[in-house]
């Protein structure tokens, strides 16, 4: 993916190099042009380079070349964490009204919650749709949601899931035994009476499931979900994987003997 | 107003009648400027007025050319506003125009509101300024609590609507929608969907009871689906609604009652709200889905094979809002079931991450362009986009007026070929020849802005963003768009030659707005200018642009004409250039 998207960007530098710019560029221009080509947020990182500098338009010409090739650089470092996403560093863009990102920030949440709410948590919702209208006032858009990828063995397609929305590993659990026991319904709670719910993925934390909750940490390791505080772990979670325990690698089930926390070999 | 003979034959009685055959603004406009009589007389009997850009005129210039209007809009702060490009402070501030309007217009009956700062104090002095005031709408606005609602349905005895539409509103309580008197019953229209609050149910039920003719009424997120069936019942007349939550733990009893309740609504035409939709009480809007010809689900969280099911089961839609949940096939679904389709937009459940987490590609966009012959309006995002798929698409629908396409990714290229999307985005403005409203996305050059410039002779509105190579793209545009009124670009190589070389383009348009663009102070201060029918406004958080070199590029400039010269209400942020040298 990455790769595609530097091929892609040095083909458009190649691609631009044939035009033929007579009447308005100048030098400045197809600079500009370049630092342009070589990803998101060049852009404006180029202009900023130009205020420091003298009026004189060859000296900001060669300072926004400069800076065009430190862009290189930049430009690479942006295209390759995956998950980021480019869009998400940059004001206002994708274009969606505020008033619409709230209401996906709140989504977020775990369905289940809301399935079962009283009117007293009905009225919790309302306010948390207040404080995400709060947030979205200020300039830059940050979204108070965590989402990272689930992915669980013998589901080719992966979720995704807010673990900032949850309060603690037992919500979390819930929700993905939610998410996974039926694969092909909906992500939205089901009844609590359906009996098949029992069998399923549920003691993902105590070691009575087929399958073992795990995450990949800041540093790259697989770990056990579970082993460090909450609060630990919503700081340092990249990516959860649902393992069948055949696939942990000699670890068992949590609830057996354990040292610390655990690594897992890396998939 | 005394008859008296004009220079033409027809005594002004006469004129005026004719005159209130006119339907629009711009007939209206015309008709004022055949001659001084014409002038006078139709500014007597205009009624209703649109100012798409506030600062264009002022209340004083609007009030003393007409002194008799029932009905204003206003429009204020620039599109981009709605994505936080405009910092908050810069203006759009509705208040001065309410007071004049108190004096001048004690009969006004509508306002209409679109992304103006809004106060309580203002809401109040509308509600008490205006006896016979009837429609107020207000969309994208904010600043007024739900204390200013309170004053408006306390006082506006006659009120026809009320309609909230995406505000951002300081919810103190509930407790406003107890105001509406008891002998209140004119209500037609009630949209409290943007509103976080509860409010009192039994106050709503009773509302809703004495009002016969209320059309419309979309709740809040916290209305409970519980509440819903005395609602409709109470009013099955209606022929919009809008739900709260659709969300409530599966029981059998709720579920009839809620179906039975819709079944009522033999009249209902559209549909909205939906939030965190349980699939399993989808069934109860079954019957009234024949009907519907306008859908919203662009809030509703549920997916395939619900989701597909639910559109299928609305032949007649002509206007569906929907998440990208809807994914290819649901939109090929759609394309065989919905044949009188005329807008459609799709958005991102996901919007943050560059990874799609449906299967959502420009085949659906390709599919409902195929299938829908009376397809005009699209707004998409995706993440994928070719150049085949948008020239497909183009000559699958050259009926196209409407059309926005936003590929998640900035620059994204032909994700098959890598190359640029001036192909396809030129296929769009070649073959569509009524466009009116284009927004662009992905990789693209100053080629594909030659084929705007050349094509796009009708497009009245334009969004660029992360495009072009340099000036030249944005002077094919400036200098080939007859009918372009409103530009919007950000982040695009754009300079000031472009903007010198047509600079009185400038003053046939309603607004420009450029944002991290390549355009120097000292060009903004040459168009102030050269140019004194425009206001030239550089907004720039870094502190006064002239602590800067005059090449240094300002962070965002927005040029609308005005006749009411500079603005007095510039924040800090804010400088307008001088008409003088």
């Amino acid at each position: 993916m990455e790769n595609s998207g530097s091929d892609a960007k040095e083909k458009n530098m190649l691609f631009k190099s044939k035009e033929s710019y007579v009447k308005y560029a100048d030098e400045a221009e197809v600079e500009l042009g370049l630092g342009l080509s070589l990803g998101v947020g060049q852009y404006s990182r180029i202009v900023k380079e130009k205020e420091f500098i003298d009026d004189h338009s060859t000296k900001s010409c060669s300072s926004s070349s400069s800076s065009s090739s430190s862009g290189t650089k930049r430009g690479a470092d942006s295209v390759s964490p995956p998950c980021s996403g480019v869009s998400s560093q940059v004001v206002g863009w994708p274009p969606i009204r505020a008033y619409r990102m709230n209401s996906l920030t709140n989504h977020a949440k775990p369905p289940i919650s809301e399935e079962f709410s009283s009117s007293v948590e009905k009225h919790e919702t309302g306010n948390n749709i207040e404080k995400s209208k709060k947030t979205t006032n200020e300039k830059r858009l940050v979204s108070s949601s965590l989402l990272v990828k689930v992915n669980m063995d013998g589901h080719a397609i992966g979720r995704k899931v807010d673990v900032n929305a949850h309060g603690s590993y037992e919500a979390l659990a819930k929700t993905l035994d939610d998410m996974f026991h039926k694969p092909n319904t909906t992500m939205t709670a089901k009844r609590r009476l359906n009996s098949e719910v029992q069998g399923g993925i549920m003691g993902l934390l105590d070691g009575s499931s087929d399958f073992v909750l795990t995450y990949e940490d800041k540093d790259g390791d697989w770990m056990l979900v579970g082993d460090v505080p909450w609060e630990m772990f919503l700081n340092s979670v990249k990516r959860l994987r649902i393992m069948k325990t055949s696939g942990a690698n000699g670890l068992g089930p949590r609830c057996q003997e354990r040292r610390g926390s655990q690594r897992i070999q890396p998939i | 107003m005394p008859i008296k003979m004009s220079h033409s034959s027809f005594p002004e009685e006469v004129l005026e009648h004719v005159f209130s055959f006119l339907i629009s603004d711009k007939d209206k406009n015309s008709v004022s400027l055949v001659c001084k009589s014409w002038y006078e007389i139709e500014r007597w009997c205009r009624k209703r007025v649109f100012v798409g850009n506030c600062y264009a005129v002022n209340p004083l210039i609007m009030t003393q050319r007409f002194p008799d209007l029932r009905s204003v809009e206003l429009k204020g702060k620039p599109h981009f506003a709605d994505f936080n490009l405009v910092p908050d402070g810069w203006g759009g501030c509705v208040f001065p125009w309410i007071v004049s309007m108190a004096r001048a217009y004690p009969f006004l009956e509508e306002i209409r509101l679109k992304r103006m700062v809004v106060s309580d104090e203002g809401l109040e002095l509308i509600s008490t300024s205006f006896k016979n005031f009837k429609v107020l709408v207000l969309a994208a606005c904010e600043g007024f609590s739900t204390d200013g609602l309170a004053a408006i349905a306390a006082n506006c005895r006659n009120l026809n609507v009320l309609d909230l539409r995406e505000c951002e509103v300081e919810d103190l309580s509930g407790h406003w929608l107890s105001h509406f008197p008891d002998n209140f019953t004119s209500l037609v229209s009630l949209n409290i969907a943007c509103l976080g609050s509860e409010v009192s149910y039994s106050a709503l039920e009773r509302l809703v009871t004495r009002c016969p003719n209320l059309r419309t009424l979309r709740l809040n997120r916290a209305v409970p689906l519980e509440k819903l069936p005395n609602l409709l019942r109470r009013a099955p007349q209606l022929v919009e609604f809008g739900t709260g939550a659709f969300s409530a733990e599966v029981r059998s009893d709720v579920f009839s009652t809620l179906t039975e309740a819709f079944s009522g609504c033999k009249q209902l035409k559209g549909l909205s709200g939906l939030w965190d939709v349980v699939p399993a009480y989808l069934p109860a809007i079954s019957s009234v889905c024949p009907a519907l010809t306008s859908l919203n689900l662009s809030y509703a969280t549920i997916q395939s094979p619900d989701l597909v099911k639910l559109v299928s089961q609305c032949p007649n839609l002509k206007r569906l809002w929907v998440l990208d949940y809807i994914e290819d096939f649901g939109l090929q679904v759609i394309a065989s079931s919905c044949k009188d389709l005329e807008e459609l937009r799709v958005f991102p459940s996901d919007p943050f991450v560059a990874e799609p987490n449906v299967s959502l590609t420009e085949q659906g966009l390709v599919s409902v362009s195929e299938g829908c012959p009376k397809l005009q309006s699209v707004l998409y995002f995706c993440r994928q986009m070719t150049n085949a798929a948008l020239v497909t698409i183009a000559r699958n629908r050259p009926n196209f007026i409407r059309f926005r396409l936003c590929i998640i990714e900035p620059r994204a290229p032909d994700y098959v070929t890598l190359e640029p999307l001036d192909t396809g985005f030129g296929a769009i403005v070649e073959n569509c020849k009524e466009l009116r409203r284009l927004s662009l996305s992905g990789l693209l050059t100053d080629r594909v802005f030659e084929s705007i410039g050349k094509h796009a002779k009708k497009l009245d509105m334009l969004s660029i963003a992360f495009a072009g190579d340099s000036d030249l793209g944005l002077h094919h545009v400036l200098s080939g768009c007859d009918s372009l009124r409103k530009l919007e670009i950000r982040d695009c190589p754009f300079g000031d030659k472009a903007l010198l070389a047509n600079a009185s383009k400038l003053e046939t348009m309603r607004s420009l707005w450029m944002s991290s663009c390549a355009v120097s102070f000292r060009a903004c201060k040459l168009l102030g200018q050269k140019l004194p029918r425009l206001n030239v406004e550089v907004i720039d958080e870094r502190g006064p642009p002239d602590s800067r070199p005059e090449s240094c590029p300002v962070e965002r400039l927005y040029i609308y004409r005005t006749i009411a010269g500079p603005r007095f209400d510039t924040p800090g942020f804010v400088w307008t250039m001088e008409d003088d040298a």
